[in-house]
């Protein structure tokens, strides 16, 4: 290992001004352009059913007029924040007027899935690997279903579930179960398999069987490449989970709600219930990055 | 294979070739990589396996390690198949590169075969650690090998090979990738432990110097078909050191094994 | 390690695949003969049979380690031989048609309903999906290569754009019908804003995939930025961007359909899929879903072999690691 003196990480200040300013500066001017858009896009709105009937305005009453239409084309950022905000203070979280409810039944629906599809993903890639016949003639068709829409199959789950008597959880669950199942199990097989073959010659000196081999070996070896996948297959769960509550008539969660703003026209509502999905699959998102953190740590490439 | 009698351990040779040939690709193009190799290795014996590339010393070696079959012949490991030899965990194999597992640390990585073989989770610490403290790596424990030197890895490796007490000792050029100081170094340690232990070891090398240095016996071969062109036994006195390599005696087996190796090259 | 395993006699696996095809036909023929009749123990017999020729036919190829023609060809028989025991299965045990549909069945809605089929793969895929693609992966393409300059907002942008592929974009849809209507033009907004950023990230890593010493090479002809871009940096960046244009092809495909899951007005396959579904139409809706993921594996099918001969190079397409 090189001894020679290498420039010192950088310090916290020099990272916030080498990453953080320029994020800050596209966020801000993100949000500008939102607000000149939300002006633009609501003025005529605003000006026949506002001003008009008002009689004479000027651009300051226009451009206050434009932030709190009812009814807006695009609502302001300010209105989305303290709708969200409103929802989740002024009712109870058992409310389906909190979002927070609506989040917990997406989530609880996105998690057991999840959980459900990555366990299975383990336990066939684990197979795969170990059967020749699986391997030649399943895992093209495993691979094939990645460029498949296959959330396009939820109606048919739903169906089917609801026929035979389950309702509520189960049939999300059962669609962001597949939609994690896929990746997880591609990954892992790649994983599973790559181990040098100076490494897996070593364990055949060592007299391994190949449970030994699969525990001490393979498996460690597989995690980094299993980690990305349960990235993605947690974002992609949570999207499953929210397009099978479409379909139901929407009772509850993140989906039904945008379904139902949409059927009512309240757009503020569809804004809150997208910020509050994207908060969501960012949360999710970065838990799996936690415990990646946890698990591989200090493992570094040789 | 007819099963042999139970011998004493000291008249059973560590290693015992005879007419043993490898043919890769037997209908298509055929390559001949060992053509009838007879060789016989008796316990304690440090022999070495140089030659150019695609003479076969790999191969032997892989052969003899139940790592790759041959398609004619014998090999006999102790006295049993090749096969056997290896789930009886006779010997101990150290590949070119350190193959450490980047997940365990230093000591976890020496503890992998001793918890193969089922040991005790304090015997494995216990071994694992008096492993290391032989190839001077002790206080390295807890680190990680991406923290250690090539050389340092190496040893390791070596420790792991060892911490079962194999009898046989089988190395691929183990310090093929380190430089030549490291490399020295390493030569005079595995002298040292060989002297000790007196372990039978078959070494693959492509350095002269480092067959001379370390062998009882140096094993010349050459390619196509991968045959033994010579095999030489080494006048130097047992115990050796790094300054040995100016000596006339030195000198003089360099000139015999360089000798076979032209030998082997214009047959 | 490398112990030698006599490989299946090809006479007896064509053998047993044979036979087993064989008695696959004659089972259910015999079982359509008369579907009324109820199945005894000889039909349970024969089908285990069968079942285990399928299987050891299916093994038999999978050990063959010659050209790859075997592999596909185990992988293709294991299809057929589902597609096989589906179809025996559900006429059979007459499983109810919302259950589970024959594939006969199936490929009879197709036959019917060919012509809604094929305007709602003309709304969906053609319209919304094709055009949304490019637009959207066009554009991450133009904003990529127009930020290359600016390290600044590379910074800035970047983190953002790979943050987008965790939050739910589909969920955009309903804002799209407000704005676009209800036509296609919506669905495509919203495949336009999930192919985006996908393609945006991708070119900006293919963009800096060029090696130093490559760099350094045209740097020392006085190459001006544009032909350095032109002849070094895109072509290293092929790889990156096809990539990122296969994995848009599914995201278009998903964005259109749940966009129309969302609300579409009359036609289109993801419209097709849950309005049936509802209507408990299994038949149409099995035949739809299959329509989109054909379409799927076609274009991923043509992605690839453009890659070939436009990436032909790259060590991951001549099939190295």
């Amino acid at each position: 290992m090189a001894t020679t003196t290498s420039a010192p990480p950088p310090s916290w200040g020099q990272r916030l001004t080498e990453q953080g300013l320029p994020i800050a500066v596209v966020l801000l001017f993100t949000m500008a352009l939102w607000y000149a858009l939300t002006v633009y896009l609501n003025a005529p709105g605003a000006i026949e059913r506002v001003l008009e009937p008002k009689g004479p305005w000027t651009w300051q009453d226009l451009v206050a007029a434009t932030m709190t239409v009812q009814r807006p084309v695009l609502p302001a950022p300010h209105q989305v924040a303290l709708d969200l905000y409103s929802s989740l203070v002024d009712w109870p979280v058992t409310s389906p007027r909190n979002l927070l409810f609506h989040v917990a039944v997406t989530g609880e629906s996105t998690l057991v899935g999840f959980v459900m599809g990555t366990l299975l993903g383990l336990v066939l890639s684990v197979c795969i690997v170990h059967s020749r016949t699986l391997d030649k003639a399943l895992l093209p068709w495993i691979v094939a279903s990645q460029s498949i829409p296959v959330l396009a199959i939820a109606p048919i789950v739903l169906v089917i579930l609801g026929t035979m008597g389950f309702s509520g959880v189960a049939p999300k669950a059962v669609i962001a179960m597949y939609l994690c199942f896929f990746p997880v199990t591609v990954a892992m097989v790649q994983g599973l398999r790559s181990p040098q073959v100076i490494e897996t010659e070593m364990m055949h000196t060592y007299a391994a069987t190949r449970w030994q081999a699969l525990w001490m070996l393979r498996l460690p070896a597989a995690l980094p490449f299993l980690f990305p996948a349960l990235r993605v297959g947690i974002a992609a769960g949570l999207v499953g989970a929210m397009v099978a509550e479409l379909p139901t008539g929407a009772q509850a969660g993140l989906g039904a709600r945008l379904l139902t703003g949409s059927y009512y026209g309240q757009t503020v509502q569809i804004w809150s219930a997208l910020v509050m999905s994207a908060f969501v699959g960012l949360a999710l998102t970065a838990a799996m990055g936690a415990i990646e953190a946890l698990v591989l740590g200090k493992r570094r490439q040789l | 294979m007819t099963a042999p009698p139970a011998p004493s351990p000291a008249s059973v040779p560590a290693v015992e070739v005879r007419k043993a040939s490898l043919i890769y690709n037997p209908h298509q193009a055929p390559v001949h990589a060992l053509a009838d190799i007879d060789l016989t290795i008796a316990p304690g014996e440090f022999v070495s396996l140089i030659g150019p590339s695609g003479c076969g010393k790999t191969t032997l070696l892989r052969v003899i390690a139940d790592l790759e079959h041959i398609t004619s012949g014998t090999v006999q490991v102790n006295g049993v198949s090749p096969h056997e030899a290896r789930l009886a965990r006779a010997y101990g194999y150290v590949f070119q590169a350190p193959a450490l597992f980047a997940w365990r640390t230093v000591l976890g990585n020496v503890k992998l075969p001793l918890q193969i073989q089922g040991k005790s989770a304090a015997q494995c610490d216990a071994i694992a650690r008096e492993q290391l403290e032989r190839v001077g790596l002790s206080g390295f424990e807890n680190k990680y090998p991406w923290q250690l030197s090539g050389g340092m890895q190496q040893r390791a490796s070596i420790a792991r090979a060892l911490s079962f007490e194999p009898r046989i000792l089988m190395m691929d050029e183990p310090f093929g990738a380190l430089d030549e100081i490291t490399r020295d170094r390493l030569n005079e340690q595995l002298q040292q432990l060989w002297q000790r232990e007196r372990r039978t070891v078959v070494f693959v090398t492509h350095s002269i110097a480092e067959a001379v240095y370390l062998s009882t016996r140096i094993v010349v071969m050459s390619p196509r078909p991968g045959r033994i062109v010579r095999v030489i036994d080494s006048t130097l006195p047992d115990e050796r050191h790094l300054g040995l390599r100016d000596s006339p005696e030195f000198m003089d087996m360099a000139h015999q094994v360089r000798e076979a190796l032209a030998d082997g090259h214009h047959d | 390690m490398n112990a030698p395993t006599s490989p299946p006699d090809l006479r007896v696996s064509a053998l047993v695949v044979l036979a087993g095809i064989g008695g696959a036909w004659a089972l259910l023929i015999s079982s359509l003969a008369d579907p009324a009749t109820p199945k005894d123990g000889a039909f349970w017999g024969a089908t285990i049979v069968v079942a285990l020729l399928a299987v050891s036919g299916i093994r038999r190829l999978a050990a063959i380690d010659g050209p790859r023609m075997y592999a596909s060809a185990s992988a293709l028989l294991f299809g057929g031989w589902l597609l096989y025991f589906w179809q025996l299965f559900t006429i059979a045990l007459d499983v109810p048609r919302v259950l589970l549909p024959a594939p006969s069945l199936i490929a009879a809605a197709f036959g019917e309903h060919m012509g809604t089929l094929q305007s709602d793969f003309v709304q969906t895929v053609v319209r919304a999906v094709a055009l949304g693609w490019v637009l959207g992966s066009g554009l991450g393409f133009c904003v990529g290569v127009a930020i290359d300059r600016m390290p600044f907002l590379q910074r800035g942008l970047l983190p953002l754009a790979s943050l987008t592929s965790t939050i739910p974009l589909v969920g955009v849809a309903p804002i799209a019908v407000m704005w676009f209507g209800f036509e296609w033009p919506s669905k495509a907004a919203v495949v336009v804003l999930m192919t985006f950023f996908p393609m945006l990230v991708s070119t900006l890593a293919g963009l800096r995939a060029a090696d130093r010493l490559e760099r350094e090479l045209m740097h020392s002809y006085a190459a001006s930025y544009w032909r350095t871009l032109w002849s070094l940096r895109l072509p290293t960046a092929l790889p990156f961007l096809f990539s990122a244009l296969k994995v848009n092809a599914t995201l278009a495909l998903i964005g259109a359909i749940v966009a129309e899951f969302f609300g579409s007005p009359t036609s289109g396959l993801g419209f097709r899929i849950s309005t049936e579904a509802t209507r408990m139409n299994m038949g149409l809706v099995w035949a739809a879903v299959a329509v989109a993921a054909v379409t799927g594996s076609a274009v991923y099918a043509l992605l690839v072999s453009i890659e070939k001969r436009a990436a032909f190079w790259h060590p991951s397409v001549r099939g190295k690691k």
